[in-house]
């Protein structure tokens, strides 16, 4: 081990620290670890199995039943056990929300990274094709794209990442103008260093930091905006549980079963929480614009 | 055969009187007043041309008039804009005499220019009509389809109160399309004037008329004091109300705001609703010319096998799919909704039994079952009883996928012929008129079957199109053995199990305690959701 | 100043087409057929070609997609396919309804995101600090829908304080503005917060502190106006994000919009309302980001116009 990369590891672990002190980053960070348990566990610890449509699940009118008995959170309109639906449903929103965030990180930094550090054409061609996606409503194009594709688990991330890459981008975009800017770049081209090596040993981890806060951050927006899309009857296809098409399928019943939309809307929004607590913790840590200014 | 002649014999030179049959006004009815219907999609267009939805159908009969009409509260047809009607015996030519002095809302008198002139705006290309292939057996209707003629030939101007109309071939259900709003009469100068906005500011002959139009948000109509019917309409103006969610219309008519929700009760009021004698009495309950079902693709493997449709249809729990839209449906056992006439009365279908599907399927080679995709359209509850299908497929070996799609996605994979099976829900069949050769042309003929056809299942029997060919050329639409005719079709049809006919839907309509009129006339199978010409308010 | 906006004119232009091509595109390239949704379902194969080729959707993409933009340059946004009127008509009828609905909801996010922000900057560090910005984030964490159902849940069927939904009063405007807005209400708590606690630092602040003036003069004097400056070039930027968002709220609260109009037409493919709304959304957008960029400079003097 190098003395640099001893005290890139000291670093390290001085955020992991930090981030220890902050209560909110650990109040995230215990919801998503219980998330992503849930979503392994499911079949586990689930009462049920999650598409179980329960004979005596309904009332005789073809009603959900309420909390409590044999189905701790009560049942849905088709008499399945809405807590077994809640649990299978984290399953979709984490591989969604990190698949559909992966590859809208990926597509964002390959844009950005690339405008920033070439510019001229390039660059120029890549910024204003940015600038038209930033122009689209965002929920427009994704139900537009969502009815070219016919929706499946994979093509619902597809689209929220075609959707989500935009923000990425332009932030790296900015940081990388002004990394090549710098100094030790300039000198890195000036002893004829590849444009491979500056990118990737100079160039990607001086953005790693944005680049983490900022893939935290937009799991929060990924999980949000599949959430929507379910809602809207887009998402992914039935019977896969989702918590967003779960209020969407018994919505019309929240006025006498409440429950069916305030259980599966609490875990849309502690889990789009914690990623936004983390991520804001992280920023804090990690940005260095950003310390020190509280 | 010599059945069918005899009885067409029987049928020639059927002059209407038909006052005997007419409605009965309520003597208890009084006019005046302003009610209040709910909607929760906006209204597209007030043109009869081109209006087809839930929400305009009934809205345009008020405004305009056909030649012929219905009994309210019926299925009886009864003469319209016509005083009285003749029909060769060949059951070629059918000659209408116009009712004098009726007046357009413009003020000016309706002749039989205005007939022909409405007739042929319907059918020509320009129009855009979708009801134009209604009127594919008037003679010319091929020419002006196809820009070779701008007139119909079949039409004529005897004078200006007699308009004969001669076909290219006998049409039993001719004067139910003469009722149906795409033959609204509608004045020339009227529609010249407003170009493509006709369906905004429309004219018609009808009991009320267009006061004002607030888009996405209102309609008004008012009475038409020159209405030709005597005596009505009753109520003074009615206020439509668009964009209200059904529970928000529900919540404001217990609170006495509106009158009727054109939406119905929706599926979570329900129960409340019922629970309540005092809100249970104002609901009224009738049938509808409506059928679920579910289209098995006979092209597609397995499915081409009859015995696996017959093992689908034996698979499928209907009582509890009815439980799941609440019990508002009662299970279907044919294509035909029983308030059809040329309904099979008796006849049980194919009753719910899930070994006896395995066995069928079993001995078609499938006892492991076989892997397939259902089609539905993406609003609730069609996704939610899909996956009650797919439940009681999977009961017996049958592992379907769901794919929930936009309702156009849909109907493109259905007329494509891609998809496996369908879900029939949010675009399910309910009847353009009250005959029975509706249910099957479009939707179970071979003429549906061809590419982008409606006919999902692409079944088509060579046989049954000849033997509905021959029950729609009797001349009378209720001769007893044209109905006896179509439930042989029906049953042949339900031998080849292209479908599995799932419920039909049961309206329930509930009105505010001020509303007077018949019952009959809140659920009537043609002005849905009130046949607003006759009912009144009681305050 | 000129150049720059002219430059940025040409630009917005360009971004307008660009978004009017690529929808056009995406809506070329759906499954689904709009002529099958306008002949409906009892047409027959050749009422259904007729009407092709009455609309023109019998001819190459190229021409097209030329007809529409030869359209749109002459402000004809095209007629719609199922109502037969005009585009341009049916979105000015909706129009104002959607723009109470953003101006409620500007309202809304800056009452609640600037109290908040304001509070949290001088309590910092204490317990009310932390949870107002916790709250400040359980805010952006929430899917609009959840929002608009609760909302609507509590005041609206158990409290009865406000309708249940529809349009037409101040009374049904509160809930839907609140549930659009209370996203900006969230990050416009945090930029108060840490702007005000910027401003709270500067000299002219210790000063007027140092002269003895009460704090809440100085807080509403002083501080806000400064910090509310860097805000106010924000809302430019929040008309994009109500722009995806009004789709969802004024269909939870039956609110008669454009996003109503948008999804209705969505659903039956009526092509030309749904490039008209996408337009017009864009439109919206652009000129948003336009009227931040122009405001920016008047704020702070240390940003330039590059």
């Amino acid at each position: 081990m190098t003395n640099a990369s001893l005290s890139e590891g000291a670093a390290r672990r001085s955020v992991i620290a930090r981030l220890i002190r902050r209560p909110t980053a650990v109040f995230g960070f215990s919801l998503i670890v219980i998330a992503v348990a849930a979503a392994i566990l499911a079949p586990v610890i689930s009462p049920y199995a999650p598409d179980a449509q329960h004979f005596d699940g309904l009332t005789i009118e073809g009603a959900p039943l309420p909390p409590g008995g044999a189905y701790p959170l009560g049942t849905d309109l088709l008499g399945r056990d809405l807590l077994t639906r809640i649990i299978h449903g984290a399953r979709t929103s984490l591989v969604i929300g990190l698949a559909a965030n992966g590859l809208a990180l990926l597509i964002g930094t390959l844009v950005g990274v690339t405008a920033g550090y070439f510019r001229g054409w390039t660059g120029a061609v890549l910024m204003r094709f940015t600038d038209l996606m930033m122009a689209f409503p965002a929920l427009l194009l994704a139900i537009c794209l969502a009815a070219i594709f016919q929706p499946s688990l994979w093509i619902v991330a597809l689209v929220i990442a075609l959707v989500n890459w935009v923000q990425t981008s332009r932030i790296l975009y900015t940081e990388t103008t002004s990394l090549t800017e710098r100094e030790f770049i300039a000198a890195e081209r000036a002893i004829g260093a590849g444009h491979g090596r500056i990118l990737f040993r100079h160039i990607l981890p001086h953005l790693l930091p944005t680049i983490i806060v900022w893939g935290t951050l937009g799991i929060s927006t990924t999980v949000l905006l599949e959430a929507t899309l379910s809602y809207l009857g887009i998402g992914v296809q039935p019977p896969m549980p989702s918590w967003g098409n779960i209020i969407f399928e018994n919505q019309t019943y929240f006025q006498a079963a409440p429950w069916l939309v305030f259980f599966p809307g609490a875990a849309i929004v502690l889990l789009a929480l914690s990623f936004n607590l983390v991520g804001d913790a992280l920023r804090d840590e990690l940005d260095p614009t950003q310390r020190g200014r509280d | 055969m010599t059945r069918l002649l005899a009885s067409s014999a029987v049928a020639l030179a059927l002059s209407l009187p038909a006052a005997a049959q007419d409605y009965v006004p309520d003597p208890n009815a009084k006019p005046g007043g302003n009610i209040v219907i709910t909607y929760k999609d906006d209204v597209a267009t007030l043109d009869p041309a081109i209006g087809y939805d839930w929400q305009n159908w009934s809205m345009i009969k008020s405004l305009f008039d056909g030649l012929m009409d219905y009994v309210p509260g019926t299925t009886e047809l009864r003469p319209g804009l016509a005083e009285s009607y003749e029909i060769s015996e060949d059951g070629l030519t059918y000659t209408f005499r116009l009712r004098p002095g009726v007046r357009f809302h413009n003020g000016r008198e309706m002749t039989a220019e205005d007939v022909k002139y409405s007739f042929e705006r319907v059918t020509t290309p320009a129009t855009q009509s979708p009801g134009a292939g209604f009127f594919a057996s008037i003679k010319g209707y091929d020419a002006i389809t196809d820009g070779s003629a701008t007139a119909l030939e079949g039409v004529t101007v005897v004078d200006p109160s007699t308009i004969s109309i001669e076909l290219s071939r006998p049409d039993a259900t001719f004067l139910h399309v003469m009722a149906l709003n795409f033959a609204s009469v509608v004045p020339r100068e009227a529609v010249e004037a407003a170009g493509d906005d006709f369906g905004k500011a429309p004219v018609g002959t009808g009991a009320f008329r267009l006061a004002d139009w607030t888009l996405g948000q209102r309609l008004v109509f008012e009475k038409n004091p020159d209405y030709w019917r005597e005596g009505v309409p009753y109520l003074d103006t009615i206020t439509f109300e668009v964009g209200q969610e059904p529970i928000v219309a529900l919540l404001r008519l217990q609170n006495g705001e509106v009158d009727v929700p054109g939406d119905g009760i929706p599926p979570a009021k329900f129960v409340e609703v019922m629970a309540d004698p005092a809100q249970a009495a104002r609901v009224v309950e009738g049938g509808q010319l409506h059928t679920g079902y579910i289209t098995l693709n006979v092209t597609i493997p397995p499915l081409d096998n009859p015995e696996v449709r017959k093992a689908i249809n034996m698979a499928i729990n209907k009582e509890r799919i009815t439980q799941i839209i609440n019990g508002r449906a009662v299970a279907a056992s044919q294509p035909l909704p029983p308030s059809m006439p040329g309904y099979t009365e008796g006849f049980e279908g194919f009753a719910y039994d899930p070994d006896a599907a395995r066995d069928l399927l079993a001995d078609a080679g499938l006892a492991d079952g076989f892997e397939t995709e259902l089609y539905v359209m993406n609003t609730d509850p069609n996704p939610r009883i899909a996956q009650a299908i797919q439940q009681d497929l999977a009961a017996v070996g049958i592992r379907a996928s769901i794919q929930s799609l936009a309702q156009a996605n849909v109907i493109e994979a259905g007329g494509a012929g891609t998809a496996p099976m369908i879900w029939s829900g949010g675009m399910a069949w309910i009847a353009d008129f009250p005959d029975p050769s509706n249910f099957y042309g479009p939707i179970l003929g071979c003429a549906g079957a061809g590419e982008g056809g409606w006919n999902w299942s692409k079944y088509c029997n060579e046989a049954l199109d000849a033997a509905a060919t021959e029950a729609d050329s009797f001349t009378d639409p209720s001769a007893p053995d044209r109905l006896a005719k179509w439930s042989e079709v029906y049953m042949k049809v339900m031998e080849d199990a292209p479908w599995v006919p799932v419920f039909n839907e049961q309206r329930y309509t509930m009105k505010s305690a001020r509303m007077g009129g018949a019952d009959a006339l809140y659920v009537d199978p043609v002005s849905i959701p009130v046949n607003y010409d006759y009912v009144y308010v009681t305050e | 100043m000129a150049a720059f906006l002219a430059r940025r004119l040409v630009q917005s232009a360009l971004i307008l087409l660009g978004v009017s091509f690529v929808t056009f595109v995406l809506l070329y390239a759906l499954p689904a057929d709009p002529v099958r949704q306008i002949a409906g379902r009892s047409a027959t194969a050749e009422t259904v070609e007729n009407i092709r080729r009455e609309l023109g959707l019998d001819r190459p993409f190229i021409v097209q997609y030329a007809r529409y933009l030869g359209g749109l340059l002459q402000g004809d946004l095209g007629r719609s396919y199922l109502q037969k009127t005009e585009v341009a008509e049916l979105i000015a009828a909706r129009l104002p309804a959607t723009l109470l609905l953003m101006l409620g909801a500007i309202i809304a996010e800056l009452a609640i995101g600037l109290t908040m922000g304001i509070i949290a900057a001088l309590r910092r560090g204490t317990a009310t600090d932390t949870s107002l910005m916790v709250a400040s984030f359980v805010g952006v964490s929430a899917p609009q829908f959840v929002v608009g159902l609760l909302l609507l849940y509590v005041f609206a069927v158990q409290l009865q304080w406000f309708p249940i939904g529809g349009y037409g009063t101040l009374a049904h405007l509160v809930l839907p503005a609140l549930t659009l807005g209370i996203l900006g209400a969230g990050w416009y708590s945090r930029m108060m917060r840490s702007s005000m606690i910027d401003v709270l630092r500067q000299d002219y602040i210790r000063t007027a502190r140092a002269k003895g003036l009460a704090r809440r003069r100085i807080v509403l004097r002083h501080a806000l106006p400064n910090a509310i400056l860097p805000i106010i070039a924000m809302i430019g930027i929040d008309i994009g994000i109500f722009m995806g968002g009004i789709v969802v709220v004024e269909s939870v609260f039956g609110w008669p919009g454009i996003g109503q109009l948008a999804w209705q037409a969505i659903q039956r493919v009526d092509i030309p309302i749904i490039m008209g709304v996408t337009l017009v959304s864009a439109f919206a957008i652009v000129l948003g980001n336009l009227l931040a960029d122009l405001v920016t400079p008047f704020i702070d003097p240390r940003i330039r116009i590059r």
